[in-house]
């Protein structure tokens, strides 16, 4: 009698596991490590030399750890039933101005120096979000239209601080950014985890995060129970520009060189599709940022796995259009209710032969 | 009609008005400014390097009238103009059975995405995107490296010139040329047309009125492929080679000529007629940039986004008085 009580027991936390809104990412990312392994068989292995940490796994954070930044903000602005195209260009800037007026300066090694350029950069980002935003939430343009103008002058902007050059750099300071190690750990990857932390901490314990998926669930209503929708809105596109910021210092940072015309390119739709994969809704209203993380570290891992098995990394598209459609049917309730419709025809038709073997794969 | 229905049909009317006249303002102004720009192959050199924008822009205009948008449009052009030349180069298919099958290839996908669209009511821009990813995707499958092409069929069309006169103008941009009459035919004397319009002013009386809200949105998409795939014909003549890298950023072309030629984002109201406008402001933009000389490339994509900016505050602020 107490075998049948045993599975219910045990059944009801593999169930709490397997709703959580992050066990599908995680499923993916870790079939996708795994599948990794048959191709390098010492993918997991991570070890110390000199001081610092190496291994696959490391090498995976280090290079998504822009991409998580870009992903962040832009889950924010996504659960405000937003979207952010200009994120790319914003990248292409904030590095752009960092190296130049490190490049420029007589003190290119000294810390000021560097920190006067991460200001510039940080700053810039903040008027060119506090562009977005008003645009968003007091003229009130789609935000796709919005960005989309940011995304097209930003490049030429880029180009134009650039002087359509590479600019390269020789800073230390200015290198521990994006490519330096602080603690045995890539500074990259503890810059990125601290913003991460400090936007959890921020949404899930504080009302902001309940706010913004009020904003996102019904701008209107919101307004009418009293929420500031407006300057919510606006601030959302603030913090996407200032996190595209700070990953454009690291990717201009771990290269030592700004290029105006190609860093974060494409970064924009990166970032859309890891906040797809970790299960934030597109029409905004509610948002995960642990799923954004793991989402922008199934899309590095993937593009890990491309290199190393050898495939040309540009047909990484076919792939991540097929996920980007799947994941939107998924999440699309018309698609849903069809499935649903479906199974349950089905459903009945193995009903009514009684009999049906079958039964078990039904609904799967 | 009494004089309030007319301001208010005028005001629609603003933003082709502020087209028009930065046209010829910025026509005049080069002229006054450079020597040789005041020529009548200036203007027709316009519609030669842009014709595949053009043709492009019409179906995004179509698109973006119902309110939607359409950002693979450039990803297809580059699948079209990598089909055409894989399939003519390397597997020495002729040219007349290659371009119906490309046609017919960008109609199909816009089909597709159109159904996605209507049927699982995900946002357009999503779908569009996973479209943009899959044809840029396949390019690469089909090559990395540029594909040259060196058949006389295409190379003829690539240098055939048509005289007007003293002037001279490319097959293609007699095509483009053709492609806005049709455009302007479809939207303003058929059916499909005013599904169109209706589509875009309201998507829910569309349905209530008892219009085929779902086939008139899938046509629109089709339409847009169409086009799309037409526009990689026209850019493979232009360019003589097919590459994956083709028309990178071309949809932000397209949307920006759209919105300069006074068609509301938001849908219901616009004409083909003022995306020709917008190309030819952003094709002049091009011109007055390297007949100056001195300023480099990047600035056209500022203008652009400048003008963008423009157009779209413009716009709100219109439609909102309207209100």
């Amino acid at each position: 009698m107490s075998a049948p009580m045993n599975t219910a027991t045990a059944a009801s936390p593999v169930k709490a596991v397997t709703r959580s809104r992050l066990f599908w990412p995680a499923v993916v990312l870790a079939v996708l490590l795994v599948a990794n392994l048959a191709f390098t068989p010492d993918f997991f292995s991570v070890h110390l030399q000199g001081g610092h940490l190496y291994g696959s796994l490391i090498d995976i954070l280090h290079f998504g750890a822009p991409l998580i930044l870009v992903s962040l903000g832009m889950t924010l602005v996504i659960a405000t039933g937003g979207i952010d195209l200009s994120v790319g260009s914003t990248v292409a800037i904030s590095g752009a101005l960092a190296c130049l007026h490190i490049s420029d300066s007589s003190d290119p090694g000294s810390l000021g120096t560097v920190l006067t350029a991460v200001g510039i950069a940080l700053g810039t980002a903040l008027v060119l979000g506090t562009v977005n935003g008003v645009l968003v939430a007091r003229v009130g343009v789609q935000p796709i239209i919005a960005t989309l103008i940011l995304m097209v002058a930003g490049r030429g902007v880029a180009q134009l601080i650039t002087d359509g050059q590479i600019i390269t750099v020789t800073s230390d300071p200015f290198k521990l950014i994006g490519g330096g190690y602080w603690l045995t750990m890539p500074f990259a990857i503890l810059l990125s985890a601290l913003v991460v932390l400090a936007a959890v901490l921020l949404t899930r314990f504080t009302a902001l995060g309940l706010l913004l998926e009020s904003v996102g669930g019904n701008p209107v209503a919101s307004r009418l129970v009293g929420i500031r929708a407006m300057r919510l809105v606006a601030l959302v596109y603030v913090f996407s520009a200032l996190c595209a910021a700070l990953a454009g210092l690291m990717v201009s940072s771990n290269v030592s060189a700004a290029d105006g015309n190609n860093a974060g390119l494409w970064i924009e739709l990166d970032a859309i599709l890891a906040v797809v994969l970790g299960g934030t809704s597109l029409n905004g209203g509610r948002f995960s940022i642990g799923g954004t993380v793991l989402g922008a570290l199934i899309i590095q891992t993937l593009s890990t796995t491309v290199y190393t098995i050898g495939i040309p990394p540009e047909t990484t598209l076919v792939f991540k259009a097929f996920v980007v459609i799947s994941v939107c049917l998924i999440q699309s309730p018309v698609f849903r209710a069809k499935l649903a419709a479906r199974g349950r025809r089905t459903r009945r038709s193995t009903r009514s032969h009684a009999a049906a073997p079958t039964n078990r794969e039904v609904g799967a | 009609m009494n004089a309030n229905a007319l301001l208010t049909r005028l005001r629609g009317q603003i933003p082709l008005l502020v087209t028009a006249v930065l046209l010829v303002s910025m026509f005049s102004v080069g002229s006054v400014q450079y020597d040789g720009f005041f020529s009548g192959q200036v203007v027709l050199n316009l519609l030669i390097d842009n014709a595949f924008l053009l043709v492009v822009a019409v179906g995004m205009t179509f698109v973006v009238l119902t309110g939607g948008i359409d950002l693979s449009v450039g990803a297809v052009v580059a699948l079209s103009t990598m089909v055409s030349a894989w399939l003519v180069e390397q597997h020495g298919w002729p040219p007349l059975l290659v371009i119906p099958l490309v046609l017919l290839m960008g109609t199909a996908g816009g089909w597709l995405m159109g159904w996605i669209i209507h049927v699982f009511e995900i946002q357009p821009f999503i779908v569009t995107l996973a479209g943009m990813f899959l044809a840029r995707g396949l390019c690469y499958t089909i090559s990395v490296e540029s594909i040259s092409i060196t058949d006389p069929q295409y190379t003829a069309m690539a240098q055939t010139r048509i005289p007007l006169g003293d002037l001279f103008v490319s097959p293609s941009a007699l095509v483009a040329l053709l492609v806005v009459a049709a455009g302007f035919v479809v939207l303003h004397y058929t059916r499909l047309g005013r599904n169109v319009y209706a589509l875009g002013g309201s998507e829910q009386s569309a349905l209530l009125m008892g219009l085929p809200v779902q086939r008139t949105k899938t046509t629109v998409y089709a339409i847009s492929g169409f086009c799309s795939a037409l526009g990689g014909v026209l850019l493979t003549f232009y360019m003589l080679s097919g590459y994956g890298l083709h028309a990178v950023g071309l949809e932000l072309d397209a949307i920006a000529a759209v919105v300069i030629g006074g068609t509301l984002l938001t849908g219901g109201s616009g004409y083909v007629l003022g995306t020709l406008l917008g190309v030819l402001v952003l094709g002049l933009i091009q011109t007055v940039i390297s007949f100056q000389g001195t300023l480099s490339s990047w600035w056209t994509r500022i203008v652009i986004g400048a003008l963008l900016f423009v157009f779209i505050v413009l716009q709100r602020l219109i439609t909102a008085r309207r209100r």
